[in-house]
């Protein structure tokens, strides 16, 4: 267990100095910036008029669609990882099965195409 | 106890020193190839991009972060301040952290790990967050929209990406980046690069980079005749200079991935002479220093994507094609008995 973990450590210093990194760029700004914020300067931008209506209206339901979609075929992909380095080790038996699989989830993708979940207009 | 103590404390300051040499060396190449950037693009259309500051303008973005730094932060009225801010901190703080296991050379990596790829694409995937939360807080139309857009191409192209990159490990049998350059290795040299076996792979694997970066020609979430500046609106002063920086860094990340996976990583074209005089490290560089200049060639020469076209390239184009790829390469390496 501490072997395992150790190999982590480097990453967990790592991803504390990008944070320092990234703090202090952004801290910098505001420590020698002057601020004078006015009305004006700080309205949302909408090419010069006053914004009409709240910004976080209804959008196009294909928006939701693709992250469905993407989330069925990325828990597919990370399916794949373990059989991928294993190969070998699993065989032709464990090649048909990974095939099987992925020709049902194709079944399933060629269902979406010709339902039009994929058309954008 | 003391002693633990004291030794648990030196490895961390090893590893705290050359995570900061990684990300300086890392963060001033970037420097040097954004101007890179605008010179390629100035040169294609035969202008002559920055010369002001600095010889041949080498210090443009030197120049450019004190200007970031010497700008007023505006933070609009209607946004939600914490989220407003989190967002340009997680984009670049995950863009750089994804740095920790890339070798760059022969055992110069800061974190050596077995799962180094999926590590990658995990953080890669994290990416779109940053995207959300800074279109969705600014609460304005131009960056919310463009936030929605930027966030669907991204998760588009992350599944192409993820095939390709199985294709990959079908052919080393490990999630190790460093097992991934050694499987290049062998006395033929280039011949032995996966992107010869694998150059459908490549080919998507390259479009798909562009994609997933926002670059041009897939540029759409800030594509500046529609969205202005697509989530990036409302942003100014370090938050931006944070939200380019992460881009560029992801840039290079894409970069330094095509490397690896496909153009063997810091090993030279042939192992004889004159080329193992250059070190590791030399050939890493450069290799992927080509890989930029041709996403800067790509910037400057195509045209941009139509979103339907994009949409339709991603999920009708590039998605059963890496899929057939998949059981392809799996398929061949079954029957004629090459796994690894």
């Amino acid at each position: 267990m501490e072997e395992l973990l150790s190999g982590y450590l480097p990453i967990v210093v790592f991803i504390g100095i990008c944070m320092a990194i990234g703090l202090a760029l952004m801290l910098s700004a505001f420590i020698i910036a002057i601020r004078r914020p006015d009305p004006e300067k700080v309205a949302a931008y909408e090419c010069g008029f006053d914004a009409f209506d709240d910004a976080r209206m209804r959008f196009d339901v294909r928006f939701y669609l693709v992250s469905l979609l993407f989330i069925i075929f990325d828990l597919e992909v990370a399916f794949l990882f373990p059989w991928a380095i294993s190969l070998r080790e699993v065989g032709v038996f464990g090649f048909w099965s990974m095939m099987m699989f992925l020709a049902i989830l194709t079944i399933g993708f060629i269902y979406e195409w010709r339902k039009g979940a994929l058309e954008w207009d | 106890m003391a002693d633990t103590l004291w030794s648990y404390a030196l490895t961390v300051l090893i590893i705290a020193a050359q995570s900061v040499v990684l990300l300086v060396s890392l963060l001033v190449i970037i420097a040097f190839l954004l101007l890179a950037d605008r010179k390629i693009w100035a040169a294609v259309q035969m202008r002559r991009g920055p010369n002001v500051v600095g010889p041949f303008g080498l210090l443009q973005s030197f120049a450019d972060l004190m200007k970031f730094v010497f700008k007023e932060v505006v933070i609009p009225a209607g946004a939600n301040k914490g989220v407003f801010l989190i967002a340009p901190l997680v984009t670049c703080i995950l863009a750089l952290s994804a740095w920790a296991v890339v070798p760059v050379a022969e055992g110069w990596v800061i974190a050596d790990i077995n799962v180094g790829i999926l590590y990658l694409f995990a953080i890669s995937s994290l990416g779109v967050y940053g995207v959300i939360m800074g279109g969705w807080a600014s609460n304005s139309k131009y960056p919310f929209l463009g936030a929605l857009r930027s966030a669907a191409q991204m998760v588009s192209y992350e599944v192409s990406i993820g095939f390709v990159i199985i294709t990959v490990l079908l052919c080393v049998g490990s999630l190790n980046l460093t097992d991934i350059v050694k499987a290049q290795e062998g006395e033929w040299g280039v011949l032995g690069w996966f992107f010869i076996p694998l150059f459908p792979m490549f080919v998507v694997f390259f479009i798909s980079a562009l994609a997933e970066t926002n670059r041009p020609p897939f540029d759409l979430p800030e594509a500046e005749s529609e969205l202005v500046a697509g989530f990036m609106v409302e942003y100014s002063s370090t938050p931006y200079l944070l939200f380019m920086l992460g881009e560029y860094v992801s840039i290079v990340m894409m970069c330094s991935l095509i490397t690896i996976l496909f153009l063997g990583g810091w090993l030279p074209p042939f192992p004889i002479v004159p080329f193992t005089w250059v070190p590791d490290i030399g050939w890493f560089l450069i290799k992927v220093c080509f890989v930029f200049f041709m996403f800067a060639m790509v910037k400057a020469m195509v045209p941009r994507y139509r979103y339907d076209q994009l949409m339709r390239l991603g999920w009708k184009v590039f998605l059963p094609l890496s899929l057939f790829w998949v059981a392809l390469t799996a398929g061949v390496l079954v029957a004629f008995d090459w796994a690894p």
